[in-house]
């Protein structure tokens, strides 16, 4: 880690965005994590994902759980507000903040023991329950902050730096996204930026949950040559079902796709997600298709990722119950409070 | 000299027998003939053919409290029938179903039988067999008024009320209510010596239950969101939230809800998404019991320690563990008010009738946004799943919501430097900011593990005490937003009760009985923890002082111990933990039981 203050100074020729913002708007604190760590990737790559975007980094509220993930939000978006709550309970965290106000970005961060183990059971109710938000997995398969144990997403037969090996089955956290319901689920890798920046904008501008399986080695603890959440392990095995391009709602496109093998992808706001250069004719939309391709790179060892699922016809928790337009925390008085002569009535059918 | 509106009638039934709405329906006549009542039900944690109680009693002096003894048992019940027939008082009343014969042991020589023909009644009568089952308890309800003198046109117009818009079950009702009344007028001389009388006692006053109550509070206080698992006997909190909600939080324009109940998976994520609201800005509650309280110990750390407002409603049950499900008591204080690890307080309130209820369920969410702090109010069984009279609802439509110290764009805009955890009035409670309040001041990062005043992340033992100390200092400025007790005199006489709750029920039965014996007391009611300066004063101010509490560890008398600082001595507990009302009678003899020792200490009473 470092224990340098992070320094003021700032490039006179940054790049402003739309809204004329630089890359240093978008940035957290300096990170505390082991140099090396995938997490700190993710990071980056959620700095120039919004900066890209010309996110107003105040309207983004960022929540996580505990362990070396749930630091993350402390990395990025100093201007946002974080929640840093208890172990596994991000998403109800994240849910009631989320009904609180409709109209912020949410983005969820959590870790494989945060979100597999012990969060388990609210990760797969927030699922259920459609919360409009980007939920991050930084998935290492290891307990870093413990010092390097088992996690339920460690791979059958994955050995930790001691020598530990996993006897157990793991969770794959992207499959069962999907087969909770999920609406946007895609798996990435911190150390390949360029499929990361595209999904993280698709998944921040996706209407409904949206959840992405980041593998984020853990340099310290989890990084050996059997490990299957480790760098060469993963570069080895890695898979891009499809080259992801996210083109935001006012740009022009500018990239030359093939007709014959791209897809695009429109979102709701007009947003565009070119996925090309598959090789395969890989169909996002088909949950069971999703499944079979996972599993079956499983079964040889392999990691697909990219834009495994989209489903935009589904709606978010606010749809599904019909709330007000305004946010609930606008609400005063005068929206709420039915006042003394509707009191009189009710007291009249207690007689 | 016969009974006249002072007695105790107890229904004995079998659970998922349809029992339920006939017994409130004779609780709501006497009600509505102006008469004090006050019903308890006693049922079991189970949906069909056990054991379950309605008891009535009738008080024209206003005790409301259960009274040990009953007068009048409606006996339907073969599994506990003897049992009930043994409760009954001598000179008192079984009411039973005579179509099959009462069996030899249970003939008591000094009780009167009201056998009728319940099940052959309803047999010739009524042709559907599920009718024949359920019209047999409005026969029996029938009767009561004959025998009770119960206004026949009371009971006809409870029925047209019930039924409104089934206008089908209306005639069969009250055909059956006249069946019963007629079989008991000609057979029995009616009325029995219990009688009713019609007063006028209950104007102005409407008869509610707790949790009902606390669910309307909710609405009017301005919550938006429930978060909930469902757990008896906290379930009808939010039941109760709902149905209020459906009727007066539908935006006219729109038609779109201005709520929103979410059934969590457990109680940890019921109260995290109250928690993630109440960071958002939004009013949310969640409601529980014993259980779920225990689950949601970690989130209360964490609210504790990141300020975040958040309302709980603990409708308590007995305890430990499962315990006793479907009864009550006042057992949940110290996991409370010490909730969660580490130093931790947590505000407390003690509501003692459905009024209060509303009133605090209300002012509990002014109260957390205030203090940025969680507010549990401490309902239990008894006040939530029992109806009780009290006085009616009101509102004052000049206050408004008190949202406590939260920055607005232009306040932060006018700032130099916003700091989340500073106190900057000297009171213990800093500023708060919404997400997304302002393009670039007034962002923190909340977090459950030490920081500094402006929320950063420190481990500095000595920035961390700072914090909790300024934490502490908020806890001293609570007590002006917390309901004072009540307090009937400060040093009139030299033996005092300390009491809270449902206990509030039996104090005026006692103070009246005990003074007819020469023996006075001052009263203390607590309403909120932590405790005002009063309290430790009354206690001081006193020889002794019982304190009056449902639970087996006088768990309130330790409470005072710790936060009062006084002595063992000027305390005597007194304690019920049967899972039933505590009663006058029981407070009364212990009270009268510590007398010689008292004499022998030299603290004679006054």
């Amino acid at each position: 880690m470092s224990y340098i203050r992070k320094p003021k100074f700032q490039h006179p020729e940054l790049d402003e965005n739309e809204i004329g913002l630089t890359r240093r708007d978008y940035e957290g604190t300096l990170t505390t994590l082991c140099g090396g760590c995938g997490h700190d990737s993710i990071s980056a790559a959620i700095i120039q994902a919004a900066a890209e975007m010309s996110l107003e980094p105040h309207k983004v509220a960022k929540i996580s759980g505990i362990g070396c993930s749930s630091k993350i939000p402390s990395y990025f978006l100093s201007k946002a507000h974080g929640f840093n709550s208890v172990h596994g309970r991000m998403p109800s965290v994240a849910t009631g903040a989320n009904i609180a106000n409709k109209d912020l970005f949410y983005v969820g961060i959590s870790g494989d023991g945060d979100s597999a183990s012990i969060g388990l059971g609210q990760f797969c109710h927030i699922v259920r329950r459609r919360i409009n938000m980007l939920y991050i997995v930084a998935n290492n398969g290891t307990y870093g902050l413990t010092k390097g144990q088992l996690s339920a997403t460690a791979d059958l037969g994955s050995k930790t730096k001691s020598g530990e090996e996993s006897l157990y089955d793991n969770i794959d956290m992207a499959t069962l996204a999907i087969e909770l319901g999920a609406s946007f689920v895609a798996r990435s890798f911190s150390g390949d930026k360029q499929q990361l920046i595209p999904l993280l904008q698709a998944g921040l501008t996706h209407k409904g949950f949206a959840f992405i399986d980041v593998i984020s080695p853990c340099v310290t603890f989890n990084n050996t040559d059997f490990s299957t959440h480790g760098y060469k392990n993963t570069w080895e095995n890695y898979i891009a079902l499809s080259e992801v391009d996210f083109v935001p709602m006012r740009k022009e496109i500018t990239t030359a796709y093939d007709a014959g093998k791209d897809k695009e992808i429109t979102l709701h706001d007009g947003s565009v997600i070119h996925l090309h250069k598959t090789g395969t004719d890989y169909d996002p939309y088909d949950k069971e298709n999703a499944l079979h391709h996972i599993n079956e790179h499983k079964k040889q060892g392999k990691i697909a990722t990219g834009l495994l699922y989209i489903n935009q016809s589904t709606s978010d928790l606010h749809e599904l119950q019909d709330t007000v337009d305004k946010p609930f925390n606008s609400l005063g008085n005068h929206d709420l409070c039915p006042g003394n002569e509707v009191l009189k009535d009710i007291n009249e059918t207690f007689r | 000299m016969p009974k006249v509106n002072d007695f105790v009638v107890k229904f004995a039934n079998v659970n998922g027998s349809g029992s339920a709405s006939a017994n409130n329906m004779f609780a709501k006549a006497v009600f509505r003939m102006g008469i004090p009542v006050s019903p308890h039900n006693i049922f079991p944690s189970n949906i069909q053919g056990l054991p379950t109680w309605y008891e009535v009693r009738i008080s024209e002096d206003s005790y409301l409290g259960r009274r040990e003894g009953v007068d009048l048992m409606v006996a339907m019940n073969e599994q506990t029938i003897k049992e009930d027939i043994d409760a009954v008082v001598p000179g008192g009343f079984v009411l039973f179903d005579s179509s099959k014969s009462l069996s030899r042991d249970l003939i008591r020589d000094d009780v009167s039988y009201l056998p009728i023909p319940l099940k052959d009644i309803c047999l010739k009568e009524f042709d559907k067999p599920a009718q024949r089952q359920l019209f047999k308890n409005i026969v029996y309800v029938g009767a009561l008024a004959a025998f009770l003198n119960i206004d026949f046109k009371v009971l006809t117009e409870l029925v047209s009320d019930q039924f409104r818009g089934k206008e089908k079950l209306i005639l069969p009702n009250i055909h059956a209510l006249e069946l019963g009344h007629q079989y008991a007028s000609e057979n029995f001389d009616c009325p029995l010596p219990l009688q009713l009388k019609s007063s006028d006692k209950n104007n102005n006053k409407i008869l509610m239950d707790g949790n009902t109550a606390v669910g309307l509070g909710c609405v009017y206080g301005g919550a938006t969101i429930a978060s909930w698992y469902p757990l008896t006997p906290s379930t009808s909190v939010v039941d109760s939230f709902g149905k209020y909600c459906k009727r007066l939080r539908i935006d006219p324009g729109s038609g779109k809800n201005k709520f929103s109940i979410i059934q969590a998976e457990d109680e940890l994520a019921a109260i995290g998404i109250a928690i993630g609201a109440g960071w958002n800005g939004a009013r949310a509650f969640t409601a529980s019991s014993g259980p779920g309280v225990s689950l949601m110990q970690e989130f209360l750390g964490l609210a504790y320690f990141s300020e975040v407002p958040v309302v709980l409603f603990n409708i308590q049950r007995v305890g430990p563990s499962t315990g006793m499900p479907t009864r009550t008591q006042q057992g949940d204080l110290l996991c409370c008010a010490y909730a969660s690890h580490g130093d931790t307080k947590q505000i407390l309130l003690f509501p003692s009738t459905p009024k209060e209820c509303f009133e605090f369920a209300a002012n509990s969410f002014d109260i957390a946004d205030r203090l940025q702090t969680p507010v549990i109010v401490m309902s239990d069984l008894e006040l939530g799943m029992n109806e009780q009279i009290c006085d009616q609802l009101v509102w004052d439509d000049s206050k408004a919501y008190d949202r406590g110290k939260v920055l607005s764009e232009e306040q932060l805009e006018e700032m130099e430097k916003f700091g989340r955890y500073q106190d900057v009035d000297g009171d213990g409670i800093p500023y708060r900011t919404y997400p997304g309040t302002h393009p670039h001041k007034g962002s923190y990062f909340t977090r459950g593990s030490s920081h500094d005043a402006n929320a950063a992340y420190t481990e500095d033992g000595n920035v961390y005490a700072e914090v909790m100390d300024r934490i502490a200092l908020k806890f001293e400025t609570a007590l002006q937003y917390l309901p004072e007790p009540e307090i009937s005199d400060m040093s009139r006489n030299r033996l005092g009760i300390i009491y809270f709750g449902t206990t509030a029920s039996a104090i005026q039965e006692v103070l009246d009985s005990l003074s007819k014996k020469g023996i006075a007391l001052d009263t203390l009611r607590l309403k909120a923890f932590p405790f005002h300066t009063s309290v430790k004063e009354f206690i001081n101010c006193h020889d002794l002082v019982y304190i009056i509490e449902q639970n087996r560890d006088a768990q309130l008398k330790s409470l005072l111990k710790i936060e009062c600082n006084t002595n063992e001595d000027q305390m005597h507990s007194i304690l019920s933990y049967n899972g039933v009302l505590i009663t006058a009678q029981h407070i009364e003899r212990e009270i009268l039981d510590s007398m010689p020792a008292l004499e022998d200490t030299g603290n004679i009473p006054a």
